[in-house]
């Protein structure tokens, strides 16, 4: 015991000597006002980092953690013709497992640690709002989360760094009600929510035109895949047109229930769970059961499209998307996560040319404020980015699945949140191609 | 009266699998004392093992087989393996190596098969009947799970009433020193009880998965579920285990239909609870034996 | 040594204090000498610290097992998100802490009394649902409790005087994380003295009893629920005061945070470190916190893809958990414990 306690002893008088001497020239704070140097971080003269939070493991992984790699098969691309400014793009991702509290080590790692410039494309709505105070606060760039909630985009002044990308669920909803509104003037609405701010948001936006037709709103918890009891609840209420805000497996899960319950309503389902192509390969498997062709059983769906996907081939964007995977993708399939991520990086890029050939933190937003509209993409509307407001993009277009692919109903329809009305969208933005070298030019 | 009759034939199957994964259970607590975290993540991957044999283009039936043959091997594997050097230590550390097992099953199955949805085939219809202008909720895979899972009980029972493998087997695990002293090879009966439940395991695996998505975390929610399940029946008797599981799988159809789906996990702590607070032991616990 | 000094080594209590003094004195060294981003690490390693202490009291000296601390954290941690809802009304810290660890302490002791009539694998079952409810209870009150979107957390700023004294004792300012690790550590080393000093009384005593033989313990004139409830109401409080600090670290209070996964990993880095052992618990938290970005980076150096490097870190942490308890059944603190001994034994 003894010369335990004298161990501890000296140890502990140590420790204090070496506090006691860390606080020597304590006396007096200096005035410390170098001013910020030329150095921003993250940059150098041939590199700028980059980086994301993503749900790499876990239950969300599936599907998400594609997105990702979608990001950096883009930038791959473009740092093999030369980069941007010459500096190339690395792209840091960082797995959060869809829970905020890992967001948040990370993106302390992400910001601290591997001290990147911005973070572009961070997934979820409560992983990200877990660590988007701390982004403004530290002064990051935050571009394009990869979610449709309204709050990164609707208080510019509290959150000033921050940058929407995809149509927010409100502005979806909005335009699907209105839809639904005008062709099914009779039809029983019933609502089939995630629950959470991607169901609340598109309640939201339906509810302003439905709100009369709508008879039964029914919520999934996501983790829970039983949905019959939800969907007997809507047969019950005898609704001719279901609704669905809800993520690719959950249509598939749908669909599945319904011909267990022999409930045959119209399905229109968010952009977020049509992606034919993954629910109808989800689907094809049950042919040996009840169901004959995945992507027939799709047939008659109504859903909606912001940006081309893997169902149009043909499309100039899909065409450069299909060359950039199969150039710096790897073996694994192109897929609507992929492509989803690759227009995302393809913003990015766009916003960093904006920025000129020395980008500041400051600078890049500045640049996304002030471009952004003009900004060429794959997106079929343009982006509402101005001093005012983050939202991303405007607006989409309603259309029907026929073998698994999409056919166009309507024009490309913009809104915004609130009670903006719908309008056509007249930018053309639906019909650019991607520039010769797929590369967006700088904006002069 | 259709939502209400659809509920119940709802709460009916996912009742009766929840039972399949209780039943598994309920066989390593009878063989072993040991709760077995891991069995979820093992019935995962011999599901994978059954998927890919299917993909091959081999029939649903031969990757059935396959998946249950390679649980009983698991099962075995992960006892010799695993288990064996901490059977003779609190039974903490046992409950440990399973959940670090679980992680570790989770992690390779995301690393080998990649951690999408993937569709596992069933082998009948997924069409419900109907009858007149009701529908019944019911599938010809839902028929088939809810008499596979009472074929498996019934055997389970068979097995430890009548049979001297299933003596031997709940004697080495009530006291291995006695049982060892009556010549029975305990060691040979704690491997053989995991790798039977392994397989009862696999089998609730593949009842959940047929007609269904997969993927590596699939049948997390069953772990919990499951689990009450086996605790609500007892933890000791397999028929326990299939009451437990039908009470939960009815009452939670019940809650999440008429509630919401949000409040489906408190329903079943508050059932458990209930049923415990009653019965510490479970609904078909015997008298308990005081341990001096 | 004096003999003055020696008296107050015997003495259980200033021993303790005496151990805390020197713990502060390294904490104030260690986060004054590494990086923001370590800092935020340090925090984290503090609130799953004290999480697995009050776990390791239970587990460990008690003889229960809990599967559900992560829904106490929960608690504690939207407590904290309720009372911290903005900056202009917000309670003192100090307040806010002990607040949440009160309304903590109080389910838990209603849940205590429910767990103590059960035994072995029925406590386990029942904490295990706990843990997978709580959060669905934050979507049910979508209103008051954020639904899956959580509750943000208005960190207060520092307050003049910390930034003073800490301005004082180490020359260098204080930021918003630094401020947030001072606060889990200085409620990690408090609660570590009381945990330690109430081991060491007569109450920790009852409770190894119970563990160790209920039957004798009862015949002892020991009352076996109230012992149990006791060391259940301890524990969880520690869990709230422990989600508390998770609140401020991560500045959200959302269900998605308190999964099954955070109650699991509570009790593998109990087990991990050394059950029954604070320092052992403490060990734990520090492999929670800096193996998955350790391993991770080793990963990504070797050339794995970024998804193969995610898993990697589970996959680590598995083999790790089973390996210790395969052949380390002590745990990290307790066999190096018995090896130490081993070692003056023979000297």
């Amino acid at each position: 015991m003894r010369t335990w306690s004298r161990r501890v002893t000296v140890f502990t008088s140590v420790l204090t000597a070496g506090a006691v001497l860390a606080a020597c020239g304590a006396g007096g704070r200096p005035d410390d006002s170098e001013g910020g140097s030329a150095d921003v971080v993250g940059v150098t003269e041939d590199s700028i980092k980059i980086g994301a939070h993503f749900p790499l493991t876990g239950v969300a992984a599936p599907g998400y953690s594609e997105i990702p790699s979608g990001h950096k098969a883009y930038y791959e691309y473009v740092n093999a013709n030369g980069g941007i400014h010459g500096r190339k793009i690395e792209f840091v991702v960082r797995d959060d497992a869809y829970n905020p509290t890992q967001t948040s080590q990370v993106t302390n790692e992400l910001v601290l640690s591997d001290e990147i410039f911005a973070m572009v494309g961070g997934l979820g709505t409560p992983t990200h709002s877990a660590v988007v105070d701390f982004l403004n606060g530290e002064k990051v760039p935050d571009l394009f989360v990869s979610s449709g909630s309204l709050q990164w985009g609707d208080d510019v002044e509290s959150k000033p760094y921050t940058f929407g990308w995809q149509p927010d669920y409100e502005t979806e909803g909005k335009i699907v009600g209105q839809w639904v509104k005008q062709n099914m003037p009779d039809a029983r609405v019933g609502l089939f929510l995630q629950d959470d701010d991607f169901g609340e948001d598109g309640e939201k936006g339906l509810r302003q035109y439905l709100d009369k037709q709508i008879v039964a709103t029914e919520r999934y918890t996501s983790g829970n895949t039983d949905v019959a009891p939800q969907i007997a609840a809507l047969q019950a209420a005898d609704v001719d047109v279901v609704l669905g805000f809800n993520t690719p497996s959950y249509t598939a899960l749908t669909q599945l229930t319904a011909k267990k319950l022999n409930f045959d309503p119209k399905w229109f389902y968010s952009n977020v769970g049509s992606d034919p192509e993954l629910v109808g390969s989800l689907l094809a498997r049950f042919s040996e059961g009840a169901v004959k062709d995945g992507s027939s059983l799709l047939d008659g769906v109504l859903t909606t499209e912001y940006i081309p996907g893997v169902d149009t081939p043909d499309d100039p964007w899909m065409e450069l998307w299909q060359q950039v995977w199969d150039e710096h993708g790897g073996d694994a399939k192109l897929t609507n996560y992929r492509v989803y991520g690759m227009s995302q990086a393809y913003t990015f890029v766009q916003a960093l040319q904006a920025a000129g050939p020395n980008p500041t933190r400051e600078g890049i937003v500045e640049a996304i404020e002030q471009a952004g509209t003009e900004f060429d993409g794959p997106a079929l509307a343009p982006f509402r980015y101005s001093g005012d407001s983050h939202m991303g993009i405007s607006g989409l277009r309603v259309s029907e699945l026929k073998d698994g692919k999409a056919d166009p109903l309507t024009p490309v329809l913009v809104t915004d949140i609130g009670d903006t009305p719908i309008t056509e969208d007249n930018s053309g933005a639906g019909n650019d191609s991607p520039p010769e070298d797929g590369i967006p030019d700088p904006i002069s | 009266m259709q939502q209400f009759l659809t509920t119940a034939l709802n709460g009916l199957t996912q009742g009766m699998i929840f039972a399949a994964f209780a039943l598994a259970l309920v066989l390593i607590w009878r063989s072993t004392r040991i709760v077995n975290f891991a069995q979820a993540p093992m019935a995962m991957i011999t599901v994978y093992v059954a998927l890919v044999i299917i993909d091959a283009g081999y029939s649903y039936w031969l990757g059935f087989a396959a998946a249950l043959l390679s649980g009983l091997l698991l099962g075995a594997v992960v006892e010799r393996v695993a288990i064996r050097p901490v059977e003779d230590k609190p039974h903490i550390n046992a409950v440990i190596l399973t959940l670090g097992l679980f992680i570790v099953l989770h992690a390779l199955a995301a690393v080998i098969f990649g951690s999408r949805y993937r569709s596992f085939p069933a082998p009948f219809g997924l069409s419900g009947f109907k009858v007149g202008d009701m529908n019944i909720a019911l599938t010809g895979f839902g028929v088939f799970s809810i008499l596979a899972v009472l074929a498996v009980m019934l055997l389970l029972v068979l097995l430890f009433r009548f049979t001297n493998v299933g003596l031997m087997m709940r004697a080495s695990a009530f006291n291995q020193e006695v049982a060892r002293l009556l010549g029975v090879r305990v060691t040979r009966m704690l491997t053989q009880g995991w790798a039977l439940a392994a397989m009862v395991g696999s089998l609730s695996g593949l009842l959940i998965a047929g007609g269904n998505l997969v993927h590596p975390a699939y049948m997390d929610s069953v772990v919990v579920f499951g689990f009450v399940a086996a605790v609500l029946g007892g933890l000791d008797s397999p028929i326990g285990a299939v009451v437990g599981g039908l009470i939960l799988g009815l009452s939670l159809s019940f809650v999440s239909g008429y509630i919401g789906s949000e409040v489906v996990a408190l329903a079943a702590l508050v059932i458990l609870m209930v049923v415990l607070l009653l019965r510490p032991g479970g609904l078909f616990s015997h008298a308990p034996a005081r341990r001096v | 040594m004096t003999e003055f000094a020696q008296r107050i080594w015997s003495s259980t209590l200033a021993r303790h204090v005496l151990l805390a003094a020197a713990g502060l004195v390294a904490v104030i060294l260690v986060l004054e000498s590494t990086s923001a981003f370590r800092n935020g690490q340090f925090a984290v390693m503090a609130y799953m610290g004290i999480a697995a202490g009050g776990l390791t009291v239970l587990t460990g000296l008690n003889g229960q097992l809990s599967l559900g601390h992560g829904a106490f954290m929960a608690i504690g941690a939207y407590t904290t998100a309720l009372l911290l809802s903005d900056w202009d009304s917000a309670p003192p810290l100090l307040v806010v802490l002990l607040a949440a660890t009160l309304v903590t302490l109080v389910i838990g002791a209603g849940v205590g009394v429910a767990a103590a009539r059960l035994h072995g694998p029925y406590i386990a079952g029942a904490t295990l649902a706990l843990a997978i409810a709580v959060p669905g209870i934050a979507l049910y009150f979508q209103g008051t409790l954020g639904g899956e979107q959580g509750l943000t957390v208005a960190v207060p700023a520092v307050p003049d005087w910390f930034a003073d004294v800490a301005y004082f004792i180490t020359g260098n300012d204080i930021s918003s994380s630094k401020y947030v690790a001072y606060i889990g550590w200085i409620s990690l080393i408090v609660t570590f003295v009381l945990l330690a000093n109430l081991s060491r009384s007569r109450v920790g005593r009852t409770w190894r009893a119970v563990r160790d033989d209920d039957v004798a313990a009862e015949l002892a004139g020991i009352n076996l629920g109230r012992a149990r409830v006791l060391a259940f109401v301890v524990s969880t409080a520690c869990a709230g005061l422990a989600g508390a600090v998770l609140a401020l670290a991560v500045r959200l209070a959302a269900p998605s945070g308190f999964t099954l996964v955070l109650s699991l990993a509570l009790l593998s880095a109990v087990v991990l470190g050394g059950l029954g052992s604070l320092l052992g618990a403490l060990v734990g938290a520090a492999l929670l916190t800096f193996l998955p970005q350790v391993v991770t980076g080793i990963g990504l150096d070797a050339g794995l893809s970024d998804l193969q490097a995610a898993e990697l870190a589970p996959l680590v942490y598995g083999l790790t958990t089973m390996l210790v308890v395969i052949l380390a059944p002590a745990g990290i603190v307790g066999t190096a414990r018995i090896a130490w001994r081993k070692r003056r034994a023979h000297t």
